[in-house]
């Protein structure tokens, strides 16, 4: 036991005395959720409009002051139809609206940037309603269920926690070992009486520590500045994100053993286990909008569990018995991974 | 002299990359998995969205409704309700998106004025609840307006008639491909060669090299310059498969594209090699680089527009060198600006390219 | 010693980083063609010392010349004359053997033809020829180290600088080691080698002993041993490190 205490103590002043790694593990976290919480965003607000008028009418005057005095629009003024395709092309403006009256009937044509198409369908809707102002009114009432201001930024919690602790346990602990072993560091513990499973476990415990502690101020945060209502799937949110650093913990453990320089682990985790999580953990791309064939390489990314779970607790506030599924299949990850990685150090270690 | 240094400098650092064995694949797999996988994750045009209906109406109109939804592309009704208590649990289990209620005695009342539908998304994932909410909302709006056109009852509407330009099939493809290569470039060109020097500083070799008269600028140099081709050669694949996979061809001048790769790559390796420069272990520049990968990414533009960003958050993309790359790929690809037209956003990445050599180059030390 | 005779001289020489003084006021100086040992436990500051007469470390005060220049304003002359070879190895350990030299002699500025020669000559005395496409990671660590050396000298610099060149290696591939020495010292190279095998000091013309950043002792090691009545350098050493506070 003395020894285990003598190697997490040495660990943990490594991790510790790098202040600047230290900073960014902390600090990471705290600015992803605020981009992502309250920078990102892909509503438009402000749409740039200029208008081409064939002739003035008591309408087209009408129609144009409505663009005017609507706080989603911008007006910028009219402009000779020569002009509209500059406008465009510079992203000055994001439509333009053709105002032509013949026989009375007053004909309405926008030319819209289409370049984002998200952009250009919001875009076509809400000239549409400028235009047709005098539409019936409004057949839709439309609520939102859990996230009534539609812009909670613990939204974003499980996703980034998600991410970081891939960072953390799978590329710190893996690179740390990797590192003593092209010091032969390792050797010479591997040499010594210690059992090889205090040595893996002296690496792990430190990480594990400095997981939780992040684990904490996310969820310090997302209860006490954004709001998230505090209840009792909090008790289920940390045991839930206990498995998840255990999990990717193994995970770090196992490029640990197959990666024989710290580039090589580090070029391996960023690109194998980083790109993947990022892309197809439904963190930021929702995954039933993916390709059927990307929908089922994504089941075997732990993060995508994790983080359906940890929405369904943080933001649905459902109890337990609807994660069943997802801890489950994280469960039989983890020992999966631990087997693997630990029969791996095994036999790397006696070489 | 010094070109003859040089030139043995780069034949050792392309030696020493073919003989690694991950840089030569990630060079070639990297572009192949951005290029193949992203433009089929990174939709942020919302299709499947599912609809579970309470119809407490049960009329031809309910039925018209409920029919359309089913028949649009986006939309699906994935279940019928008796209970708004059972569609909820349904968006619990995770099988709807988006509540759509229809009151009792629905078609009787519309006739004498206007009664609600309620529609309840499901916020979890804001940005599809959003969007799911309003494709239900323009859809019921369109059955209502034909159905109270068939009734005899009118409303007044214009004719609108839309022109979608550089992008008239909206897809949104179109608008990742051309950005998405930043992401090769952050990585192939700024990652990695900051690796790759952290790497001669931890295993001594960087040592050998200052005790020889190499200069510190041949030095930086042969560290950058194979970065710079292969930046070149990504961008090259990754326009191919673009061609070849998506059928999308740039519009505007392809010199131009090269122009602002060179551009871009200059700035990324700059940075690359001032974290190296001051990072004593590979962990502590993979920190630092990871860092600056997620904010790029985030707030360049790439996945969001820059316009939705709040002001302030406006006002940082202006120091984010991604954003002007970007801004020059899309408007390159699918507009065919003339470069002319782009002098704001070449001269931006010229200053980045120029300042972050500098600061390369001077916090490269040979002696401490 | 006459002033043209020396290739390195050095005056109060000090490093300091922050409130520790790694090297604390050393002064010698080294005459063309010896072959100068630099004894001293393990932090005793040795390579600190080494590092600055190189140029890769600047002083934080005294002075000190190395090959004719200045160490403190000329750094990038010195290193024209001077090889290299550290305690970790200083190869590329994925180039090939030719790759190396060929690299090190183009930085050196040797003409194609004379770096043909040197490799040839290279080749010959290390009794590598068959050898010179093996991947340097291949080597067995006595090979590495000699190929080092060589590539260190592949120039005929005036001093080459030898940090614990013979770490790690059977005493029989350190005495081999010690032969390439000896034959670049009689080629007119001055020899400037950290060690802390005492056996190795009695190889050298002088020896200095360095204890807590300090010079303790620097003379011939018969000398030495004659002061201190001793048989060994091994005891000059213990008597001389005694009263060490930087030990490990």
């Amino acid at each position: 036991m003395a020894i285990f205490g003598a190697l997490v103590k040495k660990e943990a002043l490594h991790i510790l005395r790098d202040t600047r790694t230290m900073v960014i593990t902390i600090f990471m976290p705290l600015v992803l959720l605020l981009l992502f919480g309250f920078a990102i965003s892909t509503e438009v607000n402000d749409i740039r409009i200029a208008a081409v008028v064939e002739k003035h009418t008591c309408e087209t005057r009408k129609i144009l002051e409505r663009f005017r005095v609507n706080e989603y629009f911008t007006f910028l003024g009219l402009v000779a139809p020569t002009e509209t395709e500059r406008l465009l092309r510079s992203g000055r403006a994001d439509a333009v609206l053709f105002l032509r009256s013949d026989d009375a009937n007053l004909k309405a044509q926008i030319m819209v940037d289409a370049a984002n198409p998200t952009i250009a369908q919001t875009v076509t809707a809400y000239v549409g309603g400028v235009i047709n102002k005098e539409e019936i009114k409004s057949p839709v009432l439309t609520y939102t269920l859990y996230n009534p201001q539609m812009k909670s930024s613990y939204n974003f919690v499980p996703g980034i926690m998600g991410m970081i602790f891939i960072l953390i346990c799978a590329i710190m602990t893996s690179v740390s070992i990797v590192r003593e072993k092209e010091n032969g560091t390792m050797n010479l513990l591997l040499v010594s009486p210690i059992r090889p499973a205090t040595i893996i476990l002296g690496k792990l415990v430190p990480y594990f520590l400095l997981s939780c502690v992040i684990l904490a101020i996310m969820l310090f945060i997302s209860y006490t500045l954004l709001g998230l209502p505090l209840s009792a799937s909090i008790v289920n949110v940390v045991l839930l994100s206990f498995l998840y650093i255990i999990l990717s913990l193994s995970f770090g453990l196992l490029v640990s053993t197959i990666a024989d320089s710290q580039l090589t682990a580090l070029i391996g985790s960023a690109v194998i286990l980083m790109l993947p999580v990022i892309m197809l953990s439904g963190m930021i791309f929702p995954i039933d909008n993916m390709p059927v064939f990307l929908q089922g390489v994504s089941c075997i990314i732990p993060a995508r569990w994790y983080i359906s779970a940890m929405r369904k607790l943080m933001i649905q506030q459902l109890d337990a018995a609807y994660i069943f599924k997802e801890v489950m299949i994280l469960t039989s990850m983890t020992i999966v991974l631990l087997v693997l990685s630990i029969r791996k150090f095994y036999s790397s270690s006696r070489k | 002299m010094k070109l003859r240094i040089l030139k043995a400098l780069l034949r050792k650092e392309v030696s020493l990359m073919r003989r690694n064995p991950l840089i030569p694949k990630m060079i070639i797999g990297m572009p192949l998995m951005v290029m193949l996988v992203l433009p089929l994750v990174a939709v942020l045009d919302i299709k499947n969205v599912n609809v579970a209906v309470v119809d407490n109406d049960r009329s031809v109109l309910s039925r018209q409704i409920i029919a359309d939804i089913g028949a649009s592309e986006v939309l699906k009704v994935s279940a019928m309700c008796n209970t708004h208590t059972e569609s909820i649990s349904i968006v619990e289990e995770g099988n709807a998106d988006v509540i759509l209620t229809i009151p009792p005695d629905y078609s009787r009342n519309i006739i004498s004025g206007i009664v609600p539908v309620d529609v309840e998304a499901n916020g979890v994932n804001a940005s599809k609840a959003m969007l799911g909410a309003r494709y239900v909302s323009e859809s019921i709006g369109l059955t209502l307006r034909q159905w109270l056109k068939g009734q005899g009852i009118n409303t007044v509407e214009y004719d609108m008639s839309v022109i979608n330009i550089y992008n008239p099939t909206l897809n949104y493809r179109n608008y990742m491909i051309p950005a998405l290569m930043v992401v090769l470039l952050i990585i192939i060109c700024g990652f990695v060669p900051a690796l790759n020097l952290v790497n001669e500083k931890e295993t001594g070799t960087i040592e050998a090299m200052n005790v020889t008269p190499v200069s510190r600028m041949c030095f930086v140099l042969s560290k950058l310059i194979p970065f710079w081709i292969v930046g070149i050669f990504v961008v090259t694949v990754g326009m191919l498969i673009g061609w070849v996979v998506y059928g999308l061809f740039p519009v505007g001048n392809i010199l131009a594209i090269y122009l602002a790769t060179v551009l871009f790559s200059l700035v990324m390796s700059g940075l690359g090699v001032t974290i190296a420069n001051s990072s004593s272990t590979m962990l502590q520049s993979i920190f630092v680089m990871f860092a600056f990968i997620m904010i790029f990414q985030l707030m360049s533009g790439l996945f969001t527009p820059i316009r939705s960003m709040p002001e302030w958050a406006q006002a940082i993309t202006l120091a984010i060198p991604p954003r002007y790359f970007i801004e020059i790929m899309r408007s390159l690809y699918l507009k065919g600006t003339p470069i002319a037209e782009l002098w704001e956003q070449y001269s931006a990445l010229t200053i980045f390219a120029i300042s972050f050599s500098l600061i390369a180059a001077v916090t490269y030390r040979k002696q401490s | 010693m006459k002033d043209n005779e020396k290739v390195i001289s050095v005056k109060n020489l000090t490093k300091k980083f922050g409130s520790f003084t790694a090297v604390d006021h050393i002064s010698f100086d080294v005459g063309k063609g010896e072959i100068f040992g630099f004894l001293g436990a393990n932090g005793a500051g040795k390579t600190t010392a080494m590092r600055m007469l190189c140029g890769l470390s600047l002083p934080s005060s005294g002075e000190g010349r190395v090959a004719g220049y200045d160490i403190i304003r000329q750094p990038e002359e010195i290193k024209r004359h001077i090889g290299y070879m550290s305690q970790k190895f200083s190869l590329y350990e994925n180039l090939r053997v030719n790759e190396n030299i060929r690299l090190f002699s183009i930085i050196y500025g040797m003409s194609d033809s004379s770096m043909k020669e040197a490799s040839e000559k290279l080749y010959k005395d290390l009794r590598m020829e068959d050898m010179s496409k093996t991947l340097v990671k291949d080597l067995p660590v006595g090979w590495k180290q000699k190929l080092a050396f060589a590539v260190a000298t592949i120039h005929r610099p005036e001093i080459v600088f030898l940090d614990e060149p013979t770490g790690g290696v059977d005493p029989l591939t350190r005495r081999r080691f010690w032969e390439l020495i000896y034959k670049a010292s009689s080629e007119g190279m001055t020899i400037f080698v950290t060690t802390h095998y005492l056996d190795e000091a009695e190889y050298c013309n002088r020896v200095s002993i360095m204890v807590d950043g300090r010079i303790s002792a620097l003379d011939s090691p018969e000398a030495l041993k004659e002061r201190f009545q001793v048989s060994s350098m091994d005891d000059v050493f213990r008597i001389v490190a005694k009263d060490a506070l930087r030990v490990d």
